[in-house]
């Protein structure tokens, strides 16, 4: 891949192998493919939505993305300040160097929480284990990113069983923020909230990243939600990426076969349609024991003999449209209507 | 479908409180419904609405203590053996007594949110599923009971039944276990099916062929189903009639066109604006306003005043509004459609 100089992060071959061991001495007997030859850039200022079922690997990639699990192959690049950080060569003392650009909210806002740690010790704490301020100057940055998450400073001293879920979350987003990272990835952080709260996070997300030009990967099972908030979209099925483009194109005119049936299974709220959905049969498949040729033949209803032998890799069909399907020229498949965004990525800029 | 309008469960001024250390928790504080055979009633809420508790009231499964019901009436009308009805108050009946017994599970089914903790993990789902019908029919033979399982279990859409029903939870996927959930609620032909959040942890994909199947199942069984979910756009595509609720009372209760194309609650209509939609336009999402009150609060007026566009002050905070109906079927429980409020 060419660097450009508006990307953020290099993704190249990324791959988590769970080991599956068996017996007494648990001898490894295979492996969970997790995320398997994962390759992808991010650039500064975006906000890619990664969706797919539970089990194909998109929270394992995001929390590899950030080297909260150790990938087993694989390069991250990051691109700050005219460097490269090579992510995954990084040791133990070096890491708080990506940790200051390179931080994740959680999607449990009541598990996430330490709950003997008060607000200042939560949020501060970042600060702290990165070397990157104490004592006054620590209280005062995040007095600092306490108010910018819409919570209060006469609070610093609460615990956190006294928060609701909503504030919670902003909890987990100020001790994201608190580092000034460029790059955010946010693990289902609406999936737990109630629906009258999930609006007002999504609402400061966005407002945040305007602000504050932060890029974010925005994991989430539900259409909607990253349909309202990326600008491109990453579709994961089994541990591979199976379609990458602009949410625009990927949403109205979709390349790969899983992407159609995904949309299509999500209920419709319009009038005419209110309530319609297709229903496909099949699961995911069992990650330990893939089936051969391309993942997702079992379950499509435009799978050929080639499709049982030969793995479509994934490849640019035009720039900014990524599809692994040995037949993404030839299908028409059916989107939903999504106007192209009409503000620029960066428009945000501080 | 024939006999819509027919009545199934009828709850009149349901109320019931939970007693706890730190107060008293008003979960379910005026609701009342109605249920018709063979239908659907949708029940929209966010956790402490009370959907949940108003459930469990129906099937007598409110964990009590802490829970006590204040007052209120469940009236579920039986066919007596296909000769007529009798009506029977099941919030008078004990519980745990026989009678509650012989209708819960087999005049009432239910189905949950977590099929991963509904079953129990040392016995083979098909035990589980026999264990109702051994309890419930009469005069059935383990070696019936048996196959009756393999074939509710294959109407569900088990892939080879014969040798799965021997199976453990454990060994089934989500979507599979909410199938055999289903197969086990089913077991008995309710009359009702009650679904509390049946598909909240499932992928959207499986969740459409839950749904499907319910639908399918309720056709050919004639089934009413109390469909409980905090997604709006899933109860649209399943449900005849919509209940909305905010901490314990229905705010507003129509047919689901009326509720998503016509809203009159102000909550309802907040609500809908503060969802992203996967097909509705994508200009900033319009958030409901602060957050929900402590469930220990107690609400002189209207439970929803503090967070509304539309609020009356010195109306909707003095006295709960009452819920009216504002044209045929359309009920809602608000002060701007009620002589104070135009005055």
């Amino acid at each position: 891949m060419v660097q450009a100089n508006d990307t953020l992060l290099e993704v190249q071959g990324l791959k988590k192998y769970f080991p599956i061991q068996q017996g007494f001495l648990r001898k490894t007997v295979g492996y969970i493919k997790a995320v398997d030859d994962v390759n992808l850039t991010i650039k500064k200022g975006e906000t890619l939505g990664v969706v797919g079922e539970s089990g194909c690997g998109k929270t394992t990639m995001g929390r590899c993305l950030i080297r909260l699990y150790e990938p087993t192959d694989g390069k991250i690049l990051l691109h700050v300040e005219n460097q490269t950080i090579s992510v995954t060569e990084l040791n133990r003392q070096e890491m708080h160097l990506f940790r200051r650009n390179a931080q994740i909210i959680f999607q449990d806002p009541y598990s996430s929480l330490n709950p003997r740690m008060n607000l200042l010790e939560t949020i501060g704490e970042p600060l702290l284990v990165n070397g990157i301020a104490r004592g006054r100057d620590l209280e005062e940055r995040v007095k600092e990113v306490v108010t910018q998450v819409g919570l209060r400073v006469e609070h610093l001293r609460r615990f956190p069983h006294s928060f609701s879920g909503g504030q919670r979350q902003r909890i987990g987003i100020a001790r994201a923020l608190v580092v000034h990272p460029k790059l955010i990835v946010a693990d289902e952080p609406v999936s737990a909230l109630d629906v009258s709260i999930q609006a007002q996070i999504l609402n400061l997300l966005e407002d945040l990243q305007a602000k504050f030009n932060l890029t974010y990967i925005f994991i989430s099972h539900n259409m909607a939600v990253v349909r309202y908030i990326s600008d491109r979209i990453a579709v994961m099925y089994a541990g591979k990426l199976v379609e990458l483009g602009t949410k625009h194109e990927l949403l109205s005119h979709p390349k790969h076969p899983y992407t159609e049936l995904l949309l299509a299974a999500v209920p419709r709220t319009v009038d005419r349609l209110r309530g319609q959905r297709t229903v496909t049969p099949g699961e995911p498949p069992d990650l330990g024991n893939l089936p051969k040729g391309c993942v997702f033949h079992p379950r499509c209803k435009y799978a050929r003999d080639i499709c049982k032998v030969e793995e479509p890799k994934l490849r640019a069909l035009r720039p900014d449209c990524h599809v692994s399907c040995h037949f993404a020229e030839e299908l028409d498949l059916q989107g939903i209507d999504t106007p192209a965004r009409v503000s620029v990525p960066m428009a945000g800029v501080r | 479908m024939a006999n819509s309008q027919d009545v199934l469960v009828e709850v009149q001024d349901l109320q019931v409180h939970f007693h706890l250390h730190e107060g008293v928790v008003r979960a379910v504080d005026d609701v009342s419904f109605t249920i018709h055979q063979g239908q659907t009633l949708g029940v929209i809420g966010e956790s402490g609405s009370g959907k949940s508790v108003s459930a469990q009231s129906i099937m007598g499964i409110v964990p009590s203590p802490p829970a006590k019901q204040i007052g209120g009436k469940i009236f579920m009308h039986l066919s007596d053996n296909g000769t007529g009805y009798r009506v029977v108050n099941l919030s008078e009946l004990p519980p745990k007594g026989n009678e509650f017994r012989a209708i819960r599970g087999k005049e009432i089914g239910m189905i949950f949110q977590e099929p991963m903790t509904s079953f129990s993990p040392v016995h083979t789902i098909g035990d589980q599923i026999m264990e109702a019908i051994l309890l419930h029919i009469p005069n059935v033979s383990k070696k019936e009971a048996r196959e009756r399982t393999i074939e509710i279990l294959r109407r569900v859409g088990i892939p080879k039944a014969e040798r799965r029903v021997d199976n453990y939870s454990h060994q089934f996927s989500g979507g599979m276990r909410q199938r055999a959930m289903i197969a086990m609620a089913l077991s008995c032909n309710p009359k009702l099916l009650i679904a509390d959040e049946p598909t909240t942890a499932l992928d959207v994909t499986i969740e459409a062929q839950i749904l499907e199947l319910l639908k399918d199942l309720q056709q050919e069984f004639n089934m009413a189903i109390m469909y409980i979910s905090h997604d709006l756009a899933v109860v649209g595509g399943v449900a005849d009639e919509v209940m909305v609720m905010y901490l314990g009372l229905v705010m507003e209760h129509a047919s689901a066109e009326e509720v998503f194309e016509n809203p009159l609650h102000p909550y309802t209509q907040a609500l809908w604006r503060s969802i992203p939609k996967i097909d509705g336009d994508l200009s900033r999402l319009k958030p409901i306003s602060g957050t929900l009150p402590s469930p220990f609060a107690v609400h002189k007026g209207c439970p929803f005043f503090s967070r509304c566009d539309d609020r009356i002050v010195g109306v909707c905070d003095m006295a709960r509004p009452p819920l009216v109906e504002v044209k045929p079927g359309h009920k809602v429980r608000c002060y701007l459609y009620t002589e104070q409020g135009k005055g």
